[in-house]
């Protein structure tokens, strides 16, 4: 049988064989076991020609309710927003997709050229002096800092907000067992962290404090006050979760004296994807600019003075430091970074300003719409484009019957925190219009009773 | 435009006042943001994002592709990478919007396409590793392999073996395994090669003990040697109460001739973007499975993908799992492209893609072992370690024969890996290169050993024909410029 990914011929195989010197390929595998050779012929399924598996998948794809078929209003850490065109024309190029790690900068200038831009962009959206190439989400970014943290305080001790994502604590959790860290969780009050019980947990043996900003319910974190009680705790780091697209309105981290920004620059141009791949981005001080995890590309010249880019400061890595390396990480999320990187250029310093204004203008028309409608908000403060409004019923009893009218509805809480009873979590984009607004408030009025 | 000395990056072409997006007007009333989060919590000094327009950035960004060199631009032969070709149709089905646009928290009754695909998925690996169940989280291959280290300690961990403190790992692993034991809280011990490339079993029997927790192996090694004696590996690390790790980074050798399962490994993970034609986007993203024996099964990462007579579900009720290792579920949109590969290839084409890459790489190595230091006779799997010696007594080192290599037009072989050969130049062709194509590339190798002998600057001093010469690597790491900024660049 033949499958368009195979050139070899019957004629090009025989020669290859009696160059080799031998009859079959079968003398090939001769030194496979006997007993763990595989006899049988593997049990999936049968080859399908392009045109049936197209439209089979396709047939598949369509069972999925997706941000195109329904206006949807749900967040929580990926989100619906405006994807230039421009984007996937970029990164279809396949001079990028089909490429590896630029080991070889000779022929990848172009690859390193688009990281150090999007390292400069992060910088400049967190404040921070140095950003990596990218790591493979914000959840597994968070867990590297905290890891970052305790190896380079000395302690075991990390502190993190329950307004985090849960997932990515949930992640934060995995990855301290294999440090034997202590995960102190600092409980949310009123949608913030508990800034009294913050206080209470820092001392001397805390190697890092962790918050989201804005946090999971939406919230933003006063970072000023964190910052203040970090004073405190010499040794403890601030790690900042960060959406960047909210940095392009609120300001960065970087002014409130983090030590590690985190996030995901999925808001940037990468589709929902149902969870990854995404994009998690690493942001730090100079001070720390050794201990980064992953890939950094810096600037250098060539022999005639040119300019030109390279992965630089590979003694931190896996491949040069092995065991001593400061993560595992090798394959992050380059083509991922590339696509926010054309995103962010595409908004550009003007844009990114608006599209993150329009965020918290529509959220809170949509807030003050469902105050009108009787619904009570959870939290009061301010907010970047999320909110909890308190439902009569359960949450997910209510999408059932939203994605009937062609929304999807917002996070059911309880989910996520099984205290959290009848209480949804709404996100509300730049892409959300005042009709649609207005009509999923009165559908969920109607539903709500 | 793309040999242009000196390209100007995006923030040299903003102008103040170009914009390269389209929004809509606000629609709804305005409120006052400021008096709302206060001042100090509105940001004062603007991200300095460039301002460019539409075509601006395009131009921008098809002249850096062109200083790109991808598989689709021409032959990739780096070692241990497998640098296949990308299927189109891959691309195209996930870029279905009922896959790319599907939301990882709406409600599972809403997705069950994507699960349905995702757990034939996990059906598909669990039958072609032979392993008991998979799970599709980790991200990527150095992450699959840091979740099944987590899972090996925390089944010691449950049978109240806490001692268990050390990965074995060979000379010739990839650098991410110990790296990734380091992670999972383990110290790493090596064990030694012998003559024939391949895991010293007198070595072995010396470091396993009591304290040994796995061994990590890439089978067929980084060499592209098969480890002939699997089985007697097995059963020594197993009856020393360790577990056996399978590196899935070259399973592009063995499909449907063999599998990690039936060979005794406890915990495999697979790298989709290599041998499952995941693009390797420029360094990432990719996707790493890991598949487990029924042992360590109720240790996998959860969720766990499940199904019942109402449909697919994920199971959060595993009371021993090693917790979440990734925010959702994995990279769904390279698995997606991974099962569209399966399905186009079927049992049979899987076997012949193994057959095939085996066949190219053993053709190469024994055309170049005429002109270039074979450290190891055998039949080889999928790919070959040539060392660069004789050439380098002219003279010229592996990293010049791999910079002339460029100015043919091929991506360079991987290079000074593994460790444990001098000068090495490590050659994986794949399954998807042509005849043509492997004897163009031999050519140009026999044609470079050539030069070596006869004119050896003409490599020294190579590239000669590319877009930048060798780069200063040193400055790079002196004085780190991670980050434009208007000062610093004249």
């Amino acid at each position: 049988m033949s499958f368009r990914y195979l050139p070899m011929t019957e004629t090009d195989k025989k020669e290859m064989l009696d160059t080799i010197g031998i009859q079959s390929t079968e003398e090939l595998f001769q030194d496979i076991p006997e007993k763990v050779r595989f006899k049988g012929r593997l049990n999936i399924k049968e080859a399908t020609s392009e045109p049936e598996l197209t439209q089979e998948l396709k047939a598949l794809a369509d069972q999925n309710v997706n941000v195109k078929s329904h206006t949807s209003f749900l967040g929580a850490g990926v989100y619906d927003h405006y994807i230039p065109s421009i984007v996937d024309h970029v990164i279809s190029r396949s001079e990028f997709y089909t490429a590896y790690t630029p080991y070889q900068p000779e022929i990848s200038q172009g690859e390193l050229q688009a990281i150090f831009e999007f390292q400069t962009m992060i910088c400049e959206l967190t404040g921070m002096e140095v950003s990596n190439s990218s790591m493979y989400d914000g959840g597994t970014a968070l867990a590297e800092a905290v890891n970052l943290s305790a190896g380079q305080t000395k302690k075991k001790k990390v502190i993190v907000s329950k307004a985090i994502h849960p997932e990515s604590m949930d992640v934060i959790k995995t990855y301290a067992k294999g440090f034997d860290l202590e995960i102190v969780e600092i409980n949310h009050k009123n949608g913030l962290t508990d800034l009294v019980a913050l206080e209470a947990a820092l001392d001397d043996e805390t190697a890092s404090v962790v918050i989201q900003y804005p946090n999971f319910f939406g919230q933003i974190e006063p970072l000023q006050e964190v910052q203040k009680l970090l004073e405190n705790a010499k040794k403890a780091m601030f790690i900042v979760s960060s959406n960047p697209l909210a940095l392009g309105y609120l300001t960065p981290p970087a002014v409130f004296g983090a030590d590690i920004v985190t996030g995901d620059a999925q808001v940037f141009g990468i589709p929902a994807q149902f969870g990854g791949p995404h994009c998690g981005y690493f942001a730090t001080t100079k001070k720390l600019m050794r201990k980064v995890p992953g890939r950094l590309v810096g600037q250098t010249v060539d022999e005639e003075g040119q300019r030109g880019f390279v992965l630089t400061l590979q003694a931190r890595e896996q491949h040069i430091r092995r065991d001593k390396a400061t993560s595992n990480i090798c394959s992050n999320q380059a083509l991922n970074a590339l696509a926010a990187s054309v995103a962010m250029t595409a908004l550009g310093k003007k844009g990114i300003k608006e599209m993150a204004y329009m965020n918290m203008q529509k959220a809170r028309y949509a807030k003050s719409t469902f105050e009108k409608a009787g619904f009570e908000i959870a939290f009061d403060g301010p907010f970047f484009n999320e909110f909890v409004v308190r439902c009569k019923k359960d949450v997910s009893a209510i999408n059932d019957e939203l994605v009937n009218k062609g929304i999807i509805g917002g996070l059911n809480l309880r989910k996520m925190d099984p205290s959290m009873t009848d209480q949804m979590l709404v996100a509300v984009t730049e892409l959300r219009t005042k009709a649609e607004i207005d009509q999923f408030v009165k559908e969920l009025s109607d539903i709500n009773g | 435009m793309a040999n242009e000395k000196n390209y100007p990056l995006i923030f040299e072409l903003s102008k103040e006042g170009r914009i390269g997006y389209s929004l809509p007007e606000l629609d709804v009333p305005e409120v006052d943001l400021t008096q709302e989060l206060g001042t100090e919590y509105v940001r004062h000094i603007e991200p300095d994002l460039p301002e460019v327009s539409e075509l601006q950035i395009m131009r921008h960004y098809t002249g850096l592709s062109r200083r790109n060199h991808g598989v689709d631009s021409g032959f990739y032969p780096l070692g241990s990478c497998t640098m296949k070709y990308n299927p189109k149709i891959n691309e195209d089905v996930a870029r279905f919007e009922g896959f790319s646009f599907v939301h990882p928290l709406q409600e599972e009754k809403t997705a069950q396409g994507a699960l349905a695909l995702m757990y034939d998925l996990q059906t598909s690996l669990q039958e072609i590793t032979g392993m008991h169940e998979v799970t599709l989280q980790p991200a990527a291959g150095a992450h699959g392999e840091w979740t099944g280290l987590m899972m090996i300690r925390a089944f010691h961990e449950s049978n109240g073996d806490f001692n268990r403190t050390k990965v074995i790992v060979p000379d010739s692993a990839h650098g991410t395994n110990p790296a990734s034991a380091t992670v999972a809280g383990f110290e790493s011990v090596t064990v030694k090669s012998d003559e024939r490339g391949l895991v010293d079993l007198d070595d072995l029997r010396r470091v396993v003990g009591s304290d040994t927790a796995a061994l990590m192996l890439t089978n067929p090694n980084t060499l592209g040697l098969f480890e002939e004696h699997i089985l007697e590996m097995a059963s020594i690390v197993h009856e020393a109460g360790g577990r056996l790790y399978y590196d899935g980074a070259n399973l592009n050798a063995i499909l449907g001739y063999t599998r990690p399962g039936d060979m005794g490994f406890d915990v495999v993970h697979l790298n989709l973007h290599k041998t499952f034609t995941g693009p390797h986007g420029g360094g990432g993203p990719g996707s790493g499975p890991v598949g487990v024996s029924k042992e360590l099964a109720p240790f996998l990462p959860k969720p766990v993908l499940t199904k019942n007579k109402q449909g697919y579900f994920f199971d959060y009720d595993r009371p021993n799992s090693i917790g979440r290792v990734k925010p959702y579920y994995g990279n769904f949109g390279i698995n997606v492209r991974a099962y569209t590969y399966i399905r186009t290839m079927g049992p049979d084409g899987l076997k012949q893609v193994s057959e095939y890459a085996v066949l190219n790489a053993n053709y190469m190595m024994r055309r170049l072992q005429s002109e270039f230091d074979l450290p190891f006779k055998q039949h080889c799997k999928h790919e070959f370690v040539l060392s660069g010696k004789n050439q380098k007594k002219l003279g010229v080192r592996t990293l010049d024969i791999a910079k002339r290599l460029l100015d043919f037009g091929y991506h360079p072989p991987t290079i000074y890996f593994p460790l444990n050969v001098e000068e090495a130049l490590m050659i994986e062709p794949t399954e998807t290169e042509s005849k043509e194509t492997l004897d163009e590339f031999i050519d140009a190798m026999l044609q470079i050993a050539k030069e070596a002998r006869e004119n050896p600057e003409i490599v020294q001093e190579a590239p000669h024909t590319t877009v930048i010469n060798r780069l200063d690597e040193t400055l790079a790491a002196r004085k780190p410029v991670l980050r434009y900024e208007k000062d610093n660049i004249e």
